[in-house]
């Protein structure tokens, strides 16, 4: 079949109301965290238990972005995996950089 | 049916069948992103490093004064909203515009959903919404450094000098933030081709619209690193 045959063959679908809604869902569970990571930042004192609250809060923001807003939590295992798990040098590099920076300070 | 398998298996190593099950061009936009995502981290750990080295500001937040002696607490650097000078409103602007680049990430989805039903009306209208988000986010930055650099009075910051703190504070400020900035301008400029495109019908000429959906995940990626620079640089 040429490109030509193509265009005359194009069909313009409904909108699938079902994906639609998850996707504000997606975006009112995003908005919501955010507004409750606001009220940690205004109603708790600077310690590592905030800290520790503001990195899981993030990392659930993320995981809704990349799973559902970046389709990744739908794509096969293999790429899943491909894409997620490079990310671990990362979090070693943030282990040993923030403790070899506050070491700077001591010393 | 021994002889249907056995082509299947060899058609695999013949070509014509994606790994992954997803097109060349999206495979390679999500590794491009891995590696983006590393020149980002690279960035974000740099700069809790060099936080870590410096003393962190001990005293209640209430009593809180810039000093170059020990790391600022950004929500009283980043207190002001436009058109309500001096005002203290501690990141309500950048909660602001969090909000819109969530978003433009939430219209970029459904451009892509409208683009697997072909809707072309539906995908310039949202290409639409998601490039005036962007430029909006922008102009919210460009807002953000005048007010950085210019100051209330105290000198301000520059690469060389920081009226909030150590000049270290300033010079992460100006690299994360303008490197994100870096990524919403170029990922305006790639909606903005994706958007002249689909008005001029090549995406029906082409038969699909997946050239929107690659995009959008660099799209998303961009809103993606804002989510992190959001809590890394402006609550922690």
């Amino acid at each position: 079949m040429s490109s030509e045959e193509n265009t005359n063959a194009i069909e313009v679908q409904p909108v699938d109301k079902a994906k639609v809604r998850h996707l504000l869902k997606v975006m009112w569970i995003l908005a919501g965290v955010t507004v409750i990571e606001f009220i940690f930042a205004f109603t708790m004192d600077r310690s590592f238990v905030l800290v520790s609250i503001f990195v899981l809060l993030t990392i659930v923001k993320a995981f809704y972005i990349v799973s559902e807003f970046m389709h990744l939590g739908h794509e096969v295992k293999s790429l899943m995996y491909s894409i997620v798990l490079p990310m671990l040098f990362v979090v070693w590099l943030i282990i040993a950089l923030i403790y070899e920076g506050s070491m700077l300070h001591t010393y | 049916m021994a002889s249907t398998v056995a082509t299947t298996i060899k058609n695999l190593w013949d070509g014509g069948v994606s790994p992954m099950k997803v097109s060349y061009g999206k495979l390679m936009m999500w590794f491009f992103l891995v590696s983006d995502a590393f020149t980002f981290s690279g960035l974000l750990v740099s700069y809790g490093m060099v936080r870590a080295s410096h003393p962190a500001y001990e005293g209640a937040t209430k009593d809180f004064v810039f000093s170059q002696e020990y790391w600022p607490i950004p929500e009283k650097v980043f207190d002001a909203f436009p058109f309500f000078h001096g005002h203290s409103w501690p990141l309500a602007f950048v909660g602001l515009m969090t909000f819109i680049l969530i978003l433009s990430s939430v219209t970029m989805v459904l451009a892509v959903e409208a683009g697997h039903r072909r809707d072309r009306k539906a995908v310039e209208k949202w290409m639409l919404w998601t490039i005036i988000g962007g430029l909006t986010f922008l102009g919210c930055q460009a807002w953000e450094w005048t007010h950085f650099i210019v100051g209330d009075g105290g000198g301000g910051a520059s690469l060389t000098a920081n009226q909030y703190g150590p000049i270290a504070f300033a010079d992460f400020f100006f690299f994360i933030t303008g490197f994100h900035g870096t990524h919403v301008f170029s990922g305006v400029v790639l909606n903005f081709i994706i958007y002249y495109r689909t008005v001029t019908g090549l995406y029906d000429r082409r038969g699909h619209y997946e050239m929107v959906e690659k995009v959008g995940l660099y799209w998303h990626f961009v809103d993606l690193v804002w989510v992190f620079v959001f809590t890394f640089f402006y609550l922690v």
